[in-house]
């Protein structure tokens, strides 16, 4: 198996650890991981801003760099579920459609694909788990709060495999944040309102870590903590999971 | 987002943010409402399956609303009730005076109804000389305030108790800085049972019509609906075309979403069937269009017609609960009313589909199951293609394709905007900057993972 690792835009720029983390990951699990090193950006800040039609140059690009792997793995729920949801291309529909099927978020892949039942991680501090909301209501990462149905997460099952973490419990436990894209300065506000008020739910909860499948709304998050002068961190989860 | 005097959902929004104690108190508040909620909900292990059901009976009433209103329509005439048919806002106003005018009446009394706040009623009737005393405790507040109702289901929710005791020292005479809720709602109890035995025309909304028995439903908790169209001679009742059931058994499936939803009520304290009028008194009926055969016209919007006005979107939503009912300019705010707005007027609602983070919890609550996020992205493309996105953006949108289209100006962008940020961070972190404005940057590594990549393991 053959795995083509799509690292966001952002993440490749801001964030290259959880990147780092996520290959070494999935190299530890035994996958073969191969970077493309022609790849941008899924599309999604173009689409969510109603300019979908201005995505066509970032859809042949990626089916130009991905579309010989097996599997797709990308460090992030909402990027995963833009491209699931969105990717297309007239002339070749059906490669479009194979890429769409196989694009997983990395946290889904480890337990739906490798199906991960242990992982040498240690982690022993104090961590705040964040629901993205692209990727638990979208990609149905994590059982939502608003449904009547049994209990279940994808990232909360590959956390409890490591050892000595504390996962803190939160008042919300599936609130937004906040980031959405381009809401974060179109709403600027409500977004940072969002954002102080997920953060304090964090810290009333004594989180020495906030962590999530998506460094969007951690990257918010860290903002809104350092502007605070908060000592409290953001780790994508490749980065707990990849962990000594 | 469109300039002008007129301020857009953003603008009100930051308003209502200068106020963070009273963004807290209104977050808090809907909240609580939310976990009711969930609370009751919990208690019906079917109630997904109870949530799917409502949204096909919706489904089904949608693809066939021709033939139920006219199944309505002719049981509602046997029945002895009149109806009337409303092409838009300005027809169902009209027909509303002509009734008071048949009558010789300036005063009515009215509960509530989101349909006349819709289409500007109260207003209407003002300018041509009739009184309308709201009687829905929420509705009569904020009337008294001359405000709108900024939530559906509690339209004085962004009002405090203190404010309204204020509000009825000076309009019903209480005693100054007395704002205890029960001495407030005997005080309004006391005035509106005036008003209702009073009035010979009441007003009321429609929840639910029947086409099987031609009869309506109205819930309220107050029993205001009742008292007023009990009491008056003539019953007038006003109802979207969308608020048809097919059959009378069907309310067993939607009077069970729509207080656990709303309130995590299990039923509302007056679920009322009005069929036909008593002996010597009249009841209208007047079916309303605005603008719903249009949005019955386009598909992707259709279902968002299968609403029952439960506000649950509202509760939950992130958004909604941090910027106010009245942020959103517009009769029925929040997601849901995001949705629908566009279709009245796309370019003065332009900015209400990007009044959200597309959380997709709208979605969730949502007992008829109106998949409220995706409508929200699909107006988005709408609004845009129809060019009522502002210039500014289009072209940010332009340069962030064609940069993101091509890996070389990627790859020299991004680590341009790394070396900005590392060596002259002033020109980013100042205030023309919205995401500095309460929140720091992130510290710009010395290398992007592509070129860590390229370091460490393809250095060929």
């Amino acid at each position: 198996m053959t795995v083509g690792l799509f690292i966001p835009c952002y993440v490749d720029q801001f964030y290259p650890g959880a990147a780092i983390a996520t290959l070494q990951l999935l190299e530890k699990l035994g996958v073969k991981v191969v970077y493309p090193q022609n790849q941008t950006c899924c599309g999604q800040p173009m689409a969510n801003s109603g300019f979908e039609h201005l995505t066509g140059g970032c859809n042949d690009l990626f089916i130009k760099n991905f579309a010989e792997f097996d599997y797709v793995v990308a460090p992030s729920g909402s990027c995963a579920l833009h491209l699931k949801q969105h990717l297309h291309d007239e002339s070749q529909p059906e490669v479009a459609a194979k890429l769409r099927t196989n694009i997983y978020e990395l946290t889904s892949f480890l337990t739906d694909v490798l199906k991960v039942e242990e992982l040498p991680a240690r982690f022993p501090h104090k961590v705040g788990v964040h629901q993205s909301c692209h990727g638990q209501r979208g990609l149905h990462l994590s059982q939502m709060s608003e449904l009547v149905a049994p209990g279940f997460s994808k990232p909360g099952r590959l956390l409890n495999m490591v050892k000595d973490i504390e996962i803190i419990p939160l008042n919300r436990i599936d609130e937004c944040c906040g980031f959405g894209g381009t809401f974060c300065v179109a709403e600027e506000a409500v977004s940072v309102k969002m954002g102080v008020d997920r953060v304090a739910d964090h810290l009333q909860h004594g989180a020495e870590y906030i962590t999530g499948v998506d460094m969007s709304c951690l990257m918010h998050m860290e903002g809104i903590l350092n502007r605070e002068g908060s000592k409290v961190k953001v780790l994508h989860i490749a980065e707990i999971l990849n962990g000594e | 987002m469109e300039s002008g005097t007129i301020k857009d959902h953003a603008e009100l929004a930051a308003d209502f943010n200068k106020d963070e104690a009273r963004v807290d108190w209104h977050d808090e508040t809907l909240w609580w409402i939310r976990q009711k909620r969930d609370k009751s909900i919990h208690q019906i292990p079917e109630w997904e399956a109870l949530r799917e059901m409502g949204s096909q009976i919706k489904n089904n009433v949608l693809a066939n609303l021709d033939k139920y209103l006219l199944q309505f329509e002719a049981n509602a005439l046997a029945n002895g009730v009149k109806i009337h048919w409303a092409a838009d806002a300005k027809e169902h106003n009209q027909i509303v005076l002509s009734l008071l005018r048949e009558q010789s009446l300036s005063r009515m009394v009215k509960s509530k109804s989101m349909l006349t706040e819709e289409c500007g009623l109260n207003e209407y009737l003002e300018h041509n000389g009739i009184q309308v005393i709201d009687s829905d405790l929420g509705e009569r507040i904020v009337q008294l305030a001359k405000e709108a109702p900024s939530h559906i289901v509690l339209p004085c929710i962004h009002k405090k108790k203190e404010e309204i005791g204020e509000l009825f020292h000076q309009h019903l005479g209480t005693p100054k800085g007395n704002s205890d809720p029960q001495f407030l709602t005997d005080t309004a109890r006391a005035h509106l049972r005036e008003i209702f035995l009073t009035r010979k025309v009441a007003l009321t909304g429609v929840n639910f019509a029947v086409a099987e028995t031609g009869e309506i439903v109205v819930c309220t908790n107050e029993g205001n609906a009742d008292m007023g169209a009990n009491l008056a001679d003539v019953h007038i009742a006003s109802m979207g075309i969308e608020k048809i059931i097919p059959e009378r058994r069907h309310l067993g499936v939607f009077l069970r979403l729509l207080t656990r939803s709303a309130t995590g009520q299990p039923i509302t304290t007056y679920s009322s069937h009005f069929k036909k009028p008593a002996e010597g008194k009249e009841m209208h009926i007047i079916l309303v269009d605005n603008g719903r055969s249009e949005q019955l016209g386009r598909e992707d919007f259709r279902n968002s017609l299968k609403c029952i006005r439960c506000g649950a979107c509202m509760n939950t939503c992130p958004v909604y609960r941090r910027s106010g009912g009245h942020s959103y300019h517009s009769a029925i705010a929040g997601p849901i009313g995001s949705i629908l707005a566009p279709n009245l007027d796309m370019k003065k609602y332009a900015d209400l589909p990007f009044a959200s983070t597309l959380c997709g919890s709208c979605t969730n609550v949502c007992p008829v199951k109106i998949d409220i996020h995706d409508q929200l992205y699909k107006w988005r493309q709408v609004i845009v293609k129809n060019g009522y996105a502002p210039e500014t953006k289009k072209v940010a949108m332009k340069v962030m394709s064609w940069t993101l289209a091509s890996p070389t100006a990627y790859h020299t962008a991004g680590k341009a905007a790394r070396l900005l940020l590392k060596y002259a961070p002033f020109t980013v972190n100042n205030k023309l900057n919205l995401w500095y404005k309460h929140r720091d940057m992130p510290a710009p590594p010395e290398q992007s993972f592509g070129e860590w990549y390229k370091a460490n393991r393809n250095k060929g």
